[in-house]
This record gives C-alpha cells, structure tokens and sequence, in this order.
C-alpha cells in the first residue's frame, strides 16, 4: 500500500471573497489515521469504509470553511492515512511541522505515543478513532481531548435504558475479537454502577465445535444462559452479533453489537435536525455517516466553532476556550456538546439504536446529575484518576 | 386532485366568516385549518412532501407553503384548497418571508446554503444568495431594505441588501440560529439559537449585538430550553418564545429584555402565530402533534387542538 496523502486547501473563490478582511487568517488541521488490519467477519454485508473518519473531517472543514468565508479564515486541511506497516511518529512528526493542531484516529498506544512527543508538547489532538477509557482516566493526557465517546460512555447509555425498562436480569456472549474484552470489562463495570446483574457469562468462540451455521448454533450456544431479560454481546466487529437476535433458546431481545446499539452516530439519526446533516455527508461521502465520521466532523467542527469565537488560530488559546465554560457544539443530537475541563472527554448525547429506528437517546431521563446530565455517562471526575488536566 | 370537490362541498356547508389559524403539518403532509371562534380544526388539506414555512400573500388571495422534501414553494388557493401552480424555490426550502412590496419571497434553502429570491409574479428566479451552511430564519425589514438570513451551522445572520442582492453584514449569534424577526419599526433585529438558548437583539443601523436574552426553566436542565420561533404582542411590547422541548412559551419584556413568565404549553413547541387582536396566541408542538391556544392577557394556555403529526408553522387568515 503505498502513502495516501491530500491536501485540501480552501481558497476563497473570488466569487466568494464577500467582503472578507484583507488580511486572511489562516488555518491549518492535520487528519492523521493509522490504518490497522480488520479481523475477518464471517459477514460482507457491512465492510468497514477505507475512508472511514477522513470524510467525517472534510465535511466538517466544509462546514468550517463556509463560516470562515465571512470571517476572512481560510482553511487547510491536510489528511495522510499511515499504511499498516507505516510509520505513524514519523508522519506524527511530519505533521508537528506544519501545524499544532490535529485530528488522531489511531489505536490508544500508537496514539499515546504521538502525543507523548516532545514536538507535541503544546499540540492540540483531538482523538477520533479511540474509544480506550483509560485514555479518559489514568492514560490521559493534557494535549488530547477526546470527541469519540469512550467504551464507558457507551455502556453507561446501554445500561440506563435497561435501568428505564427495569430489564435488571442479565446474560453476556463475549467474543474474542480485539476489542471484545474490552467491551465486555465496559459492559460489567456499568452494569454494577447502575446496580443491574448480569447474571450468566458465555465466550463465543469459533474453534472446531462449529459444524454448522453460526446462527444454527445459537440457540445451542444459549440454552444453558439460564433465566434472563437482555442478552448482551461482546462482539466490537460484528463478526458473530449478528446472527443471535431470533436464533437464542429463550425469545429475548439483544444489545450491545447487536440489536440495541449505543452508538456515536447512525443513520437512523433524523432528529434534531440530524437529517440535513446526513444528507450533507451523503452527498460527500456516497455512504452514510458511521461513529468515526461523526467524531472527526465533531473534532474540526470544535476547532471552527473556538476559532471562530476567539479569532485565535494558536493551540494553547484554541484549547483553553474549548475546554472553558463558553464553549458549545451544536452537533445534531439535541443538546449543545462540551468537553469535560477533567479529562477532555466531549460530553454528548448517546443514540440506542436498532437497524430501524432511533430507540432512546441517553442520558435517559431521571439519571441526574449536579454538573449536567451528560456527566452520567462515562468516566465522572471523582472517579476519573485523570490527572493531566488539574 | 381527488378529494378537491368534496373540499369544496364542505366549505359550502361551513358557515362563513371566520378567522382562522393555518397549521403545517411536516409528517402529514398535510395543513390543518383552525377556526379561532370555535377553537376546532375544520379542514385538512394536502400539501407537498414536508410542509413547513406557511405566509399568506398580504391581500389573503394565496399562501405559500414550503414543502421541503418536494423541492417546492407551493402556492395554494386558500379557498378551495387547491395547489395553483409551483414556484421555482431552490432545493428543500424550509422557511421564507414576503417582501412588504408583496412580489418577493426571500426563501432559505437548508440543503444549498442559499437564500434564493423569487418573483411570485413572473414565477421565476431573481437571485440566489450565499450564505452559510443550513439557512433558516428569514426576515425583512418593514421598509423592505433589508432581508435578513440566519444560518443554522454557521451560527450567523447574514444581512442581505434587497436593492443589490448583495450580504453586506455577517454577524456571529450563539449555536443554531431558528428564526429572525425585525421589531420596533425595524431599529432592532432579534434572532434566536436553539442550542445557545439564547436570543440575540441586534441594532439595526450599526448590525451590532445591543442585548442577548436567557432563558431559564424551573427544574429543567438549561440544555433542553432552547428558543425556536417567536412572535410580538401589539406595540412590540411584549415577545412570546417558543422553547422548544422544554415545552414552555417564555413570555418576554421587550422593553427590559427581561423573562416576566413561563407558560407550559404542548411537547416541543416550535412556532406560533396570533389571533386578528393578538388576544390569542396558538403555537405548534411537534412531538405532542397538537395546537396550543394560549390567553395572551392572562398568559395561560387555554386549550389544546389535535392537528395532524408535527405541526410546524403557523399562520392567521381574516375571516373573508
């Protein structure tokens, strides 16, 4: 595979030049993604996009440029995806030289690293492809602020609901994908904080007992799950989620990978004026909107919003104000997004979602909290252990 | 259209000569006519795909309609309910305004970052305008100079110079400006953000922020009060504001710029329009599906009208 690399640059059309300031400002964002190999799924109905995220980022410099037209900013966006066996400091490093602020899509250690750079010591990051919690707890870091909701987030929405519809009985199919231990560990941990049981745990893994049709052995798989009211699964690519809605012993309804979803975005989003915001990336991207999209649209959309507000274009300034008490994001979903001034964590809305239709949007009502309601889901300041921030 | 006589024979059967309050409904595809004096929905008629922004021509001899998702300003009969013919509106218009010399409808198209200007004689495109990303809000100034669009993503209200067509102000406003109206003879431009939760009172001659209003639910997370559509009592005295899904009409000093009352009205209360004295207000809620007729001397809702699903403009029509 060899090195992808783009420049969009936004110059003002003259067209366009509508009584702009003499005197443009200019802004620079770097998009940097590290391309990982996706484990093989035993479906092909839902590849993962090659472009995943760096179209959420060019639409939202779209976005960002149209303001900056009648603000005199032009804006840059340079995108470069780092092949598998690349090297991600290196084109990190690249990209320090051209601006301080930029947009990561990498896996937590590839992204600690970047961050840990000396060049990156007064960077401004923001993380679009980590769900890692730890990197919102111990592992977090000043330079990063995070629009992708953690694993914790995601749990905590999940969990609500079931809370909401006193489904409190529990069972969980864990995979052994990468990612799947860690969406178990998330899925525990907020099911004793919103005081539910999961009551039976099964690993789903594909070894030589598998003779025939994944969804020919569920409801063997499941038989012996016990007594309960939500199978939660364990399955971050989908490889075998899909086939256990319909197919378990008992007929019970299904979350996590499957079924019911907490999800960053879907295209079932059509509130809240989400419609025009599908429709724009439609358009661009000729798919819909998937999470890393919408957290890469979320990171340039905040980097315009402070820009636009402070006229300031330097990272130090930019990350004061987006961490500060005036910021807000409107992002589609109902509620203005703000970032989390302990850890950097972008408080937003979490769709539950079926393939159809919108089910819930958390934080589901009557989960208070004395900061704001955002703050119940995911990692809450007491209990962060994130100290780069103080 | 099929059902175009049996309306007919209704209306021949309806006693005449009464307001009336005409209602959007964006999921129904569909208009709901209230009678202001039995406070009953009297007729449903068929619209476009989406219908939203609703404004009669300034005689009442037409109304045009916004049907977003057919790409189309329609121009109805209010009479027989019958769809005249189209306007050439831009893709997906959403809201627009009439111009006072009743012959210009400035129209913002979401999807195109537009505001198109279309002549309702001719039937044709004078102009289109860039503007920002999502246009919304549409207003003009009493004396016609001035068009006014406000751009949802952008978080601007751009200032349109009607002479030349031309923007000659961008002024920054909180997150998600809804909706823009000129008041007190034209001096002051108000625009509202729905995720800001505020509205923003501008001076006209210098397009500078003079005031910015907030509002406040009792036992409601301020994120949930966000101000949509908003309109004046006589004398531009007192404004009434939609707040969304906080479910609350807010009812404004305009003098003061300070919040005197809340009135609790349906679920996610989006626009409004008044009776003929500006006694009655009736506002759309969305996610209740219903009308609020609210006593605006008292400040207390009154009543609640079924309309179809998701009313979202509103517009009063005099007995004729």
């Amino acid at each position: 595979m060899t090195r992808i690399r783009t420049t969009i640059a936004a110059l003002l059309g003259a067209a366009l030049a509508l009584a702009a300031p003499a005197m443009a400002q200019e802004v620079r964002v770097q998009y940097l993604k590290q391309a990982v190999p996706q484990p093989p799924v035993l479906s092909n109905l839902d590849p993962i996009p090659e472009n995943l995220g760096l179209q959420g980022a060019i639409l939202g410099l779209e976005d960002n440029r149209t303001t900056g037209r009648f603000l005199g900013q032009d804006w840059i966006l340079m995108t470069e995806t780092v092949p598998e066996d690349g090297d991600f400091l290196v084109a990190m490093r690249t990209a320090l030289a051209q601006t301080d602020l930029l947009i990561l899509d990498a896996p937590a250690a590839t992204l600690l690293a970047a961050a840990d750079l000396p060049e990156a010591a007064q960077a401004l990051i923001l993380n679009a492809g980590s769900p890692e919690t730890a990197l919102r707890g111990a592992e977090c870091r000043a330079n990063v602020l995070h629009t992708l909701p953690s694993r914790a987030m995601l749990a905590d929405a999940l969990m609500q609901f079931l809370v909401t519809r006193r489904w409190d009985r529990l069972a969980l199919i864990e995979g052994e994908g990468p990612g799947d231990a860690d969406q178990a560990a998330a899925l525990r941990a907020s099911a004793t904080k919103f005081g539910l049981r999961i009551r039976m745990e099964k690993t789903w893994s594909f070894d030589a007992d598998m003779r025939r049709n994944a969804s020919q052995e569920v409801p063997l798989f499941t038989q012996d799950l016990g007594e309960y009211d939500m199978l939660l699964v364990a399955d971050e690519a989908n490889d075998f989620a899909r086939y256990i809605p319909f197919n378990t012993w008992l007929p019970r309804p299904v979350a996590g990978a499957e079924g019911l979803r907490p999800v960053t975005w879907d295209r079932v989003m059509e509130q809240w004026g989400a419609a025009q915001l599908q429709s724009r990336f439609l358009e661009l991207a000729g798919r819909p909107m998937l999470d890393r999209d919408y957290a890469a649209w979320a990171a340039i959309r905040a980097i315009g919003e402070a820009v636009t507000r402070t006229k300031a274009t330097d990272a130090p300034s930019l990350r004061a104000y987006m961490l500060g008490p005036d910021f807000e994001l409107a992002g589609f979903k109902g509620r203005p997004m703000t970032f989390r001034n302990w850890n950097g964590q972008m408080r937003q809305p979490i769709p539950l979602v079926d393939r159809g239709a919108l089910v819930a949007q958390a934080p589901l009502e009557g989960f208070l909290h004395p900061r704001s309601e955002l703050d119940t889901l995911g990692l809450d300041q007491p209990e962060s252990g994130c100290e780069a921030f103080e | 259209m099929k059902s175009a006589p049996l309306i007919a024979l209704l209306l021949l059967a309806a006693p005449a000569g009464a307001d009336e309050i005409w209602v959007t409904n964006e999921k129904d595809d569909t208009i709901s006519v209230i009678d202001i004096a039995t406070l009953e929905v009297v007729r449903t008629i068929p619209t476009g795909e989406r219908p939203r922004g609703i404004t009669f021509s300034h005689d009442y001899s037409v109304v045009y309609i916004c049907a977003s998702d057919s790409d189309a300003v329609q121009v109805m009969d209010p009479v027989t309910g019958e769809i005249l013919h189209d306007l050439p509106s831009g893709e997906d218009p959403e809201q627009f305004v009439l111009h006072p010399d009743n012959r210009h409808l400035y129209i913002a198209n979401e999807d195109d970052a537009i505001t198109t200007v279309v002549d309702v004689e001719t039937r044709s495109v004078v102009a289109q305008i860039d503007v920002g990303i999502e246009p919304e809000g549409m207003a003009v100034s009493p004396d016609g100079k001035i068009a006014i669009t406000t751009s949802e993503t952008t978080n601007m209200a751009h200032w349109i110079d009607t002479e030349t067509r031309q923007l000659f102000a961008n002024t920054l406003v909180d997150s998600r400006p809804r909706h823009a109206e000129f008041v007190k003879d034209g001096t002051e431009l108000w625009v509202s953000s729905e995720i800001g939760g505020t509205i923003t009172i501008f001076d006209v001659a210098t397009q500078t922020e003079k005031a910015k209003i907030a509002f406040e639910v009792p036992n409601m997370h301020p994120d949930r009060v966000q101000p949509v559509g908003f309109e004046f009592t006589n004398g531009d005295t007192h404004a009434f504001v939609a707040l969304g899904p906080s479910n609350h009409v807010a009812v404004v000093n305009a003098e003061t710029y300070e919040v005197e009352d809340l009135i609790l009205v349906g679920r996610r209360v989006w626009h409004m329009a008044f009776n003929a004295d500006r006694s009655l207000l009736f506002t759309t809620n969305g996610v209740s599906g219903d009308v609020t007729v609210v006593d605006v001397a008292r400040r207390e809702a009154l009543k609640s009208i079924k309309v179809g699903r998701f009313p979202w403009g509103a517009a009063f029509r005099p007995a004729q």
